[in-house]
């Protein structure tokens, strides 16, 4: 009865009697929500075009991110180490189109997985190779990234609002905005769209898949940078950000694996549950349940509906 | 090969299913076995420790997740975690019961690892692919957090680690720090032997006919009466028992100790780079892309050093981890190229090949 009480009323009185904690809680769990989300569409963009598990979206966060202080660190100036690493993101699409993805065409789903865990094996040496496995400082404000925060006077208590967080939600709204426009409207973006329905209707009508990989993975890994600046920016930059890329999994199949809003929408369920969940429960069974409870949550809902909320609807035929 | 089967006529259903149905196979493989057992004779005891013992052990969990990744075709990221329930159920058993035989706690402590792989099974019903694989990852994360949380399962042990107790077969240590590794290892040869035994009769049976059947398309398996969720859940729970046995000797015959940490995600994927650059769906692959994924950064640090030095390149240690990772990663992605299938397929090519030599075919 206790236990019951503990589990069912205690939270909702503790909400319901301050209020200003749960909205920061909510807060915090949208700000974690909307970089699970930009995590996540990377995995979209290349999972629509090529049918790649992609892996190494994680990975790709870190080193994007890597590069970006590395360069830095190399004495570039800020914005320049910024296209510099754009330019390096391009790179490595061209060299995983031609290395990875071009040999490996045409086989089982399980193959092209496999290929992005020796992708991951392979950035994370050369990422530690050249810019060393220590956590590095992201460069907040030499990328004119706003530091600091604001207190608001909220329903009977101050709610601490970080600035960088802002800055993260508005810019993950551009970006999701400029994906979204690029894709329905530009050339380029009709033709993603045509191999992400059939690769051989697309061929047939002269698309060239090579270069349509190389723009997803382009995407991609600017899509990495971003969200790799926007932890980075948070904690700092190490490899460890890889394990909270890996919460980009439960993410993508709340929302679908071929849905962009599926992914944005998952993000934002998981993140405010995650928190949420911690803050008011975690403390009945010792803690630390934010590891997992993104999983769980994602595999009930899973059972319920198999293809995510925004996932085309599956159809079997024998 | 060097024998062809012409000559070997079978005269009996019981010999036409023969998993060797050709002599030359079978006495091959008693001299592999043999060489296996003498291996332990020579006494080389950094041979035995930090490669055969290891190699075996990870063969049986490779075996483990094969049945379940190749042969049932459902894709799990949670092999590391059933690892783990297999180790600490182990140790349970072994401070719970100190006079039951510590092999037989082995073998029951993949009971645990069954249950709990059969839990976390149920969603395969529902949900296949990428999908599951992500829904395994829940086990994988649960389970670890598990480890650290539940104090129960450690024995109150303020470090959170589990320790091999003295344990003997017969009078003779094997398990705790006095054992030797030639015992440990003719323990441990024992028993992935006797358990890749029962594998290949699964997988050759009627049991096995069924996991392949819903490997190549589960909807059919269903119209010709195979029941799913009875052989889905049976492909999880005898891949989770096989895992967890491997768990378990894995901190009891190598380890020694363990902590929660030593389950952990990178394990799982350890696994299953095994398993593929192995050979879906092949036992003797199996233990190829166990020798080949934990013997190659064995070699690789040992290779790179030899090679850099003469030029003048002394390397740090950390840059050697490093190169090793990348060219692990390197190596994985030029083996799926070369043959997606599997060392396992290479191998049955190179027979073929040798089986008609010195004609092309």
């Amino acid at each position: 009865m206790n236990m019951l009480y503990s589990i069912f009323v205690e939270p909702f009185v503790l909400m319901g009697s301050a209020p200003d904690l749960l909205i920061q809680t909510l807060w915090e769990g949208l700000v974690a929500g909307v970089l699970y989300a930009l995590i996540a569409l990377g995995f979209v963009l290349i999972f629509k075009a090529s049918g790649v598990f992609n892996f190494a979206q994680g990975i790709m966060v870190v080193f994007a991110a890597l590069t970006l202080v590395g360069f830095h660190e190399m004495g570039v100036p800020a914005l320049l180490a910024l296209i510099l690493t754009i330019g390096v993101m391009f790179v490595l699409a061209v060299a995983v189109e031609r290395v990875v993805l071009r040999p490996l065409v045409n086989q089982p789903d399980a193959i092209l997985l496999m290929a992005t865990f020796g992708l991951t094996y392979f950035l994370i040496g050369f990422g530690e190779l050249i810019f060393g496995g220590s956590p590095k400082q992201m460069i907040t404000r030499e990328l004119y990234l706003p530091q600091g925060s604001t207190d608001l006077d909220l329903l009977g208590g101050l709610v601490r609002f970080q600035h960088i967080d802002i800055a993260a939600a508005v810019i993950a709204s551009l970006i999701i905005a400029i994906l979204a426009v690029f894709f329905s409207k530009t050339r380029i973006g009709r033709a993603l769209r045509a191999v992400a329905d059939s690769h051989k209707a697309a061929l047939s009508v002269g698309i060239s898949l090579g270069q349509i990989w190389v723009i997803v993975w382009f995407a991609a890994g600017i899509v990495a940078l971003v969200a790799g600046i926007m932890w980075g920016a948070r904690s700092d930059v190490s490899f460890a950000l890889q394990i909270v890329a890996l919460k980009a999994l439960p993410v993508l199949i709340l929302g679908g694996l071929t849905s962009i809003p599926g992914a944005i929408v998952g993000g934002l369920i998981i993140g405010v549950s995650e928190k949420l969940g911690e803050f008011y429960w975690g403390s009945l069974v010792g803690g630390g349940i934010e590891t997992w409870l993104a999983y769980i949550i994602a595999l009930l809902f899973l059972l319920y509906r198999p293809q995510g909320l925004f996932g085309d609807k599956i159809i079997e035929r024998i | 090969m060097f024998y062809r089967e012409a000559g070997q006529f079978k005269t009996s259903y019981t010999a036409d299913m023969a998993i060797f149905p050709l002599r030359e196979d079978r006495i091959g493989l008693a001299v592999i076995i043999v060489c296996a057992y003498a291996l332990a004779l020579t006494g080389n005891s950094f041979l035995l420790q930090a490669v055969m013992i290891p190699f075996l052990i990870f063969s049986l969990a490779a075996i483990g997740l094969n049945l379940l990744t190749g042969y049932t075709g459902l894709l799990s990221l949670g092999t590391g975690a059933f690892m783990g329930v297999g180790a600490y159920a182990c140790y349970k058993l072994t401070t719970l019961f100190p006079g039951l035989n510590i092999v037989l706690c082995i073998l029951a402590s993949g009971f645990f690892a069954a249950a709990i792989g059969v839990v976390f099974g149920l969603p395969s019903l529902r949900i296949k692919g990428f999908y599951l694989a992500v829904a395994t990852l829940a086990a994988q994360f649960f389970l670890q957090w598990c480890f650290i949380r539940v104090p129960w399962l450690v024995n109150y042990n303020v470090s959170g680690a589990i320790e091999a107790p003295l344990r003997t077969l017969f009078g003779i240590p094997i398990v705790g720090a006095t054992a030797t590794p030639e015992t440990r290892y003719l323990v441990v040869l024992t028993m992935v032997i006797g358990l890749t035994w029962v594998a290949s009769n699964l997988v050759h049976g009627r049991v096995g006919r069924a996991w392949m059947a819903v490997r190549d398309m589960d909807i059919a398996a269903e119209l010709i009466g195979i029941r799913l969720l009875r052989t889905k859940l049976l492909a999880f729970a005898v891949s989770s028992y096989f895992c967890g046995v491997a768990g378990a000797l894995l901190v009891f015959l190598w380890y020694g100790g363990a902590e929660y940490d030593v389950f952990n995600i990178n394990q799982s994927f350890f696994i299953l780079f095994m398993v593929i650059i192995g050979g879906l769906g092949s036992l003797i692959g199996s233990f190829m892309g166990a020798a080949l994924i934990f013997i190659m950064p064995i070699v690789l640090g040992m290779v790179v050093p030899a090679v850099l030095n003469p030029f003048g390149l002394g390397v740090s240690a950390a840059t050697i981890e490093h190169l090793r990772f990348m060219i692990v990663g390197a190596l994985i992605i030029f083996f799926l190229i070369v043959e997606p299938h599997g060392l396992a397929r290479l191998w049955q090519i190179g027979k073929q090949k040798l089986r008609v030599w010195p004609f092309p075919y």
